[in-house]
Formats: structure tokens, C-alpha cells, sequence
């Protein structure tokens, strides 16, 4: 068969493991580090048998022409993309796609990371603060050893506060944990941000929803053309059906319908153990 | 000259019982005896009708003489003036509707197979091995983009770098071919035959881009910087759902998805293959198209043991092409007709367990021409099921116009397009295919991809808008 993709593969110029299964990758992409805006993602099939995998855009660079993001490894297709070096060429990388952050002077942000979200919230930090925010940056890990970016972070952000479950830095608990203790504390914040796994997110939205204040997430559901073409990523906003690849993915956090995202994620449980065991 | 056969010569296919455990071809396709056999059945009318009945006006009688004299060269050569993608027409092309419909054999007899022999002619050029490739043309020094790979971008492309443009294709997935791709099934359609007709637009020099939304990485008013002409062949791509409770639960899929994940993903491969697909064991597909057979039939060589089609109206109301409906009842098909899905049921988990349907009946024709549809009060039903594929039709896929303010769309977010010369409403964009029309066929795209081309073609020579 006529090899037709030859001409379009994405060299990697640095992957490394930033913690344990989560991995940094920078990728020669010109084009999309040109149009690349905060909360964009882009989709990468590592090989031609992984799956369509969309990750979110952390860092680009117009003049060099490269683009990075953070992800997880967790499926069959982010464990291909782990064991990529530099010069290895990606089967197929697609961005930007999705609609950027909105981004305007709010007051106070605070955006909250865990997993790979820890880099998805660094450009909105930047460019929040750029805009005039006083941005407050939660990070959260189960221990130290697991956070990372913390000197990127800190510098892009007005300050970071970190939650580990363990308790060996910041807060003992969770970021929604800390969250709610400086929302009780009455600190003020006019505008949110979280970005990371989906119960994370969840437990933002729960403790924002009562102090009303507009609480945006980054929704990560199965994705497969990343074009509006196919409705794998559709999940439910005020009663509506949305596509998250192209009506988001970022949507307000207290109109989501949780229970229809949560278990739509988990419908290829068992396929992904097959998956990994071949 | 003998008398012609009644019937067309058969066309030898796999056995129904060992081809829903493949994925590969139903139909074999004729042998050579085959062909001329039939080419025999065409009695070279004076005022062919078959060439009017096409909408890219192929040579029929002239290419059905050569396989006649058994001149095959000369026979692809000539159905190739017109048509760049024979093997693909051959195939998936409603001739019933078109070419052979107006077929005067037809008239007291089968018509002569006009498809049969169009796509016996393509497979014959691919088994010679290497593919001649014409003279290059005089270079215009004109640059023309392609936004979308699929049947109705395929045309334009082939016909503008023929008359000697520069000719750059943009496509959104990670391979080539649109519909043909990532829709049409491989036991229908190889992709093999697809891939190797757009090797053959790359030979005759068009470049080649995939992974590239246009829209996203670059906007169409980037592009008119670099290109004298743009076409937009980006196709139907939005799936519409029925929009009853329960849709959004595990195990529901739009067309789209389910034969995307299928065919262009390569999940019946699964695991070497990394995208999964449910594999119910009872699958319900809603629709009555060519889309929808295409689904029930790719559920039962996933393995499932029973799909039903659940459709609103009767046998006699489908879309679909009477070919299709014959392969899919002969695969063991069920045919729930007169039938709705008002609601989806699933269990604590979220998947789907049941499809609730409405009872219908047919009332007055509507605007179509069809009897409408109407429900029968309180006889809902209920069918357990493991997967439901939702194939009721597609819009025009949003992504282009909503990034480009300025092109006029349609009530149906269709791109307004001239149907004679694709001239859209922004100078220098033409459109065709489903983009323009909403949903339509294969062969209906490339009619509208070769009188875009013409119109192209005609634009950059003179300018005039």
C-alpha cells in the first residue's frame, strides 16, 4: 500500500520524564506553535497503531517552532509516546484545536493543576497575569516527589500554593481542600480555572459552586477526529449536548452534568487492560 | 449478433455465511471472459442516455466498446479523461439510480452493468503493476489549496493539476480520502484502492498535506495569501442525533464514530490496533441509508449475533441502495420497520441496556415525496441491546464557516456555492460536495468537484469573479 503520510510526521526534540509516568515532550511543529493560544490541545498517534490521543498545549515557541505539552502516562498510546526519544518521528500530530481560554482582567484567578494539568495551567498564568490578574496557582500531587514546574509556575504566577496528600509539601490534602479553606477564610477570588483529572475538577466545581463564582474546566473526555466530526466527546452543559473538541473543551464548571462525563471516560476500561497486556 | 442475455453476467461474490467473519471484499469482481461478456450486452446506442445519467459524463459506450474488443488500455484510459477515481465509482456509485437507470437494455431486461464493467476496468490497470503517467502539462504558475481529501477535492485536484496549476491538498485526519476512508467499510470499499488512487494525483505532482485543520492551523484568508484559488471539499461532517433521553450513554455511538473507529482506526484489528469499539453482541442500528447498512453489517463481523436496523418507515422508503440491502439481509440483517427509538435505557453504570421505540404508520407523502411517518399511540416496545449506532444523516461539517465570518452559509450551515462553477460568496473560494449540499453521494461530490475545477480554471485564467 502507497505510504501518504511519510511527508507529514513530527519530529520530537526532547521528551523526558518530569515525575513518575508523567512526561514532558517537546515536537518541531511550526505551524501550530504560530497559532497555538492558552487551553488548546492538540491530538498525537504516537505510531500507526496507537489511538487519536488529544493533549493539552502547555508551552510553544513561534521563533523556534516548537511546541510542548506535559501528559500522562496512562493508556497503551501514552505509553508508546513514553518510550519515544528525541529524533523519533510522531505518526500523526493535529493543532491547535478547541477554543482558547478566555482570557480577560478578572481581579484574582486562581488556577488549579494536578496530573498534566499542572503544565496545561502554566501559559494561562502567564498570559492571566500579563493581562493584569493577581493569579494564584494551586498545584497539587499525592507527594513532593510528584509535583513539578514549580519554578516555571512560579514564576508565571502572582503566587503557588501546593496541596500533597501526603502532607510532605504544602497543605496535607487536596487542592479543592485548600481551595475551600481560603474560600471559608474569605479570601477573594472573581474567577477559576482547574485543569487535571476529572474528579478533580469535580471537587473544584462542588466547592466554588455555593461562593458562585464562575468556575471554568477543562474537560479531557474520549476524543477521536478532534474535528466535531464523530461526537465521541459529547457531554451534557445545561442540558445540552456539547462536543467538547470543537464547543470547548473548556465549559463552565456548575453546568456540567458530572455523572455522563465520569462514566463516559471509563467505557474503554477494559479494553485498554486487554490493550496493554499485547 | 447474438441475442442479448436477459440478465447481467454475475458477478461472483464471498458466500454471505464467510464473509460476516472477514473484513474483506464481498464482491470478486469479473474476470476478463466476464467483462468482454458483458461489454457484449451493450448495443452501442446512437444517443447514449447512460452518459447524461452520469454526473462526471463518462464515455460509457465508448469505454464498454474497448473492453469489448478486449482493448483494456485503451478502455481505462478513456473512462479515466473523465474519472479519476474508477475504482472507487465502480463500487459505491448508485448506478441504479444514474447511468444504468437510463440503460435502454434496461428497459425489458437487467441493464447492461455499467458499474461491474467500470470497476472491472480500474482493478485490470492495477494488477498491469505501474501506472502510466501522462506528460506534465504546461505550468500555469498559478497555486490552487484543497481544503478536504474526500471524493469531491480528489476531482478538483486531479482536473486543475491537469491544466497545469500547482496543486496543494490540506486534510484534517491523518489520512487521505474523506469519506472513502474513514466511512465506507473495507468489505465494501479496500482502502488499498483509495490510497492508490491519491498515490496517483501525488505522481501527477499535487502535494500532500494531512493532520492539518484548516480553520485552526491556518484560516482560509492565510490561505488566499499563498494560493490564487482555494476549494472547500470539508465534506458532512457533523453527526445528528435523535435527541432522546438516554443518548448519551455508554455503548451509543453516532455512524460516524462507530465506522471511523472501525475503518479509518482499524479497531477490528483490536488489540494490535490500539482503539477499541464495543463489540455487543446486539446491536441496533437506527437509520435506513447506506450508512446505516454499512454499520449493521461491520456490528456482525465485529461478532455480533444479532443487528437490527430500526427504521421509521418501510422496506420500500430506504435511501439505501437496493445492493446494500440485498448484502445486508443476506448477512442475516433483521429489519425492524415502522420504528423509532423514543428513549435509551442503561443500567447503574451508565451503558445502554434497552432502546424504547415508538410504533409508527405512514401517513400522507411529504415534502420528499415519502409517506410520513406517524406514531401509533401507547404501542412503544422495548428491545435489550449492548450498542445502538445512530445513522440519521450529517450536516455540513461547521469548523470552516464559523472561522470564516464572511462565507455565506444556508439554513443547514451549508456553504452557499454556485452549483455550475462552486463560486462561493468570498472571491477566489469555491465549494462542492456535502459541504455545499448537505449529505449526498460519493459520485455526487465529484460531479460538483469537475464543474468547480472548470470554474477554478476558468477564474484563474481570466480573474473575473
Amino acid at each position: 500500500m502507497p505510504n501518504l503520510k511519510k511527508h507529514s510526521m513530527t519530529e520530537i526534540i526532547e521528551r523526558k520524564q518530569l515525575v513518575p509516568n508523567v512526561h514532558t515532550c517537546t515536537i518541531h511543529a511550526p505551524d501550530i506553535a504560530k497559532k497555538a493560544l492558552p487551553g488548546q490541545f492538540i491530538i498525537i498517534i504516537p505510531d500507526e497503531y496507537s489511538e487519536r490521543t488529544p493533549i493539552t498545549i502547555a508551552d510553544w515557541d513561534k521563533k523556534a517552532g516548537t511546541v510542548t505539552f506535559v501528559f500522562l502516562e496512562i493508556g497503551s498510546s501514552t505509553h508508546r509516546l513514553a518510550e519515544m526519544q528525541p529524533g523519533d518521528k510522531i505518526y500523526s500530530c493535529t493543532g491547535p484545536l478547541g477554543q482558547p481560554f478566555k482570557l480577560d482582567k478578572y481581579g484574582t484567578v486562581a488556577l488549579v493543576g494536578g496530573c498534566y494539568g499542572i503544565g496545561g495551567i502554566y501559559h494561562a498564568a502567564k498570559a492571566l497575569k500579563k493581562l493584569g490578574n493577581k493569579v494564584i496557582s494551586f498545584s497539587e500531587a499525592r507527594s513532593k516527589f510528584l509535583l513539578y514546574w514549580n519554578e516555571k509556575l512560579e514564576e508565571a504566577s502572582n503566587e503557588v500554593r501546593y496541596a500533597t496528600t501526603d502532607g510532605s509539601k504544602g497543605i496535607k490534602g487536596h487542592a479543592w481542600d485548600l481551595l475551600q479553606q481560603n474560600l471559608k477564610e474569605k479570601e477573594k477570588i472573581n474567577y477559576i480555572i482547574a485543569i487535571g483529572c476529572t474528579f478533580m475538577m469535580y471537587k473544584v466545581a462542588e466547592v466554588t459552586e455555593p461562593y458562585g463564582i464562575p468556575t471554568i474546566v477543562s474537560m479531557n473526555p474520549v476524543m477521536i477526529d478532534g474535528t466535531g466530526m464523530c461526537g465521541a466527546c459529547r457531554i451534557v452543559v445545561d442540558n445540552q449536548t456539547k462536543f467538547a473538541c470543537v464547543d470547548g473543551p473548556h465549559f463552565d464548571a456548575h453546568k456540567i452534568d458530572w455523572n455522563i462525563i465520569m462514566s463516559r471516560r471509563k467505557a474503554y476500561l477494559e479494553e485498554e487492560i486487554i490493550s496493554q497486556e499485547r | 449478433m447474438a441475442k442479448v442475455s436477459a440478465k447481467k453476467t454475475p458477478m461472483r461474490e464471498q458466500p454471505p455465511k464467510e464473509r460476516i467473519h472477514n473484513y474483506d471484499e464481498v464482491p470478486f469482481g469479473y474476470s476478463p471472459e466476464e467483462a468482454i461478456l458483458e461489454a457484449q450486452r451493450c448495443i452501442q446506442c446512437k444517443k447514449p442516455g447512460c452518459i447524461a445519467g452520469c454526473p462526471v459524463e463518462i464515455d460509457i459506450p465508448g469505454f464498454i466498446k474497448h473492453i469489448a474488443e478486449k482493448n483494456f488500455k485503451e478502455g481505462i484510459n478513456l473512462l479515466k479523461e473523465q474519472n479519476i477515481l474508477p475504482a472507487v465509482c465502480g463500487r459505491v456509485c448508485p448506478q441504479e439510480e444514474q447511468c444504468e437507470k437510463v440503460c435502454v437494455i434496461g428497459v425489458k431486461n437487467e441493464p447492461v452493468a455499467i458499474g461491474r464493467l467500470e470497476r472491472f476496468l480500474a482493478d485490470w490497470e492495477r494488477e498491469q503493476g505501474e501506472i502510466e503517467i501522462p506528460p506534465k502539462p504546461k505550468p500555469s504558475r498559478k497555486k490552487v489549496a484543497i481544503v478536504g481529501v474526500g471524493p469531491a477535492g480528489i476531482t478538483v485536484a486531479a482536473d486543475v493539476v491537469r491544466w497545469g496549476h500547482k496543486v496543494d491538498m490540506f486534510e484534517a485526519l491523518h489520512q487521505p480520502g474523506g469519506v472513502l476512508v474513514y466511512g465506507i467499510p473495507e468489505f465494501r470499499l479496500p482502502k488499498e484502492i483509495v490510497f492508490r488512487e491519491i498515490d496517483y494525483l501525488r505522481k501527477l505532482g499535487v502535494r500532500l498535506f494531512t493532520d492539518s485543520v484548516i480553520g485552526m492551523v491556518k484560516s482560509i484568508d492565510e490561505l488566499l495569501k499563498e494560493y490564487h484559488a482555494i476549494f472547500l471539499g470539508t465534506g458532512a461532517g457533523l453527526p445528528w442525533f435523535l435527541e432522546v433521553p438516554g443518548e448519551n450513554l455508554n455503548g451509543i455511538y453516532s455512524a460516524n464514530e462507530y465506522l471511523t473507529r472501525a475503518n479509518l482506526m482499524k479497531a477490528y484489528l483490536f488489540p494490535k490496533y490500539k482503539t477499541p469499539i464495543v463489540k455487543g453482541k446486539r446491536v441496533v442500528t437506527v437509520g435506513g441509508g447506506n450508512v446505516a447498512m454499512d454499520c449493521a453489517r461491520t456490528a456482525l463481523r465485529l461478532g455480533a449475533e444479532k443487528s437490527v436496523i430500526v427504521y421509521r418507515r418501510t422496506r420500500k422508503e430506504m435511501p439505501a441502495r437496493d445492493e446494500e440491502i440485498h448484502h445486508a439481509e443476506e448477512e442475516g440483517v433483521i429489519f425492524q420497520f415502522l420504528s423509532n427509538p423514543a428513549a435509551f435505557h442503561g443500567d447503574k453504570r451508565n451503558w445502554v441496556r434497552e432502546v424504547e421505540c415508538i410504533r409508527m404508520k405512514l401517513g400522507e407523502p411529504d415534502d420528499s415525496g415519502r409517506r410520513r411517518p406517524v406514531p401509533i399511540p401507547d404501542a412503544n416496545f422495548r428491545m435489550p441491546i449492548d450498542v445502538a449506532i445512530i445513522a440519521i444523516g450529517n450536516s455540513p461539517n461547521p469548523l470552516i464557516p464559523s472561522t470564516t465570518p464572511d462565507i455565506e452559509t444556508g439554513k443547514w450551515g451549508n456553504i452557499i456555492a454556485d452549483p455550475e462553477t462552486g463560486k462561493t460568496s468570498k472571491k477566489g473560494v469555491f465549494a462542492g460536495g456535502d459541504v455545499a449540499t448537505g449529505a449526498a453521494t460519493v459520485i455526487l461530490a465529484m460531479g460538483a468537484g469537475k464543474k468547480a475545477a472548470r470554474g477554478i480554471d476558468e477564474f484563474l485564467q481570466t480573474g473575473v469573479w
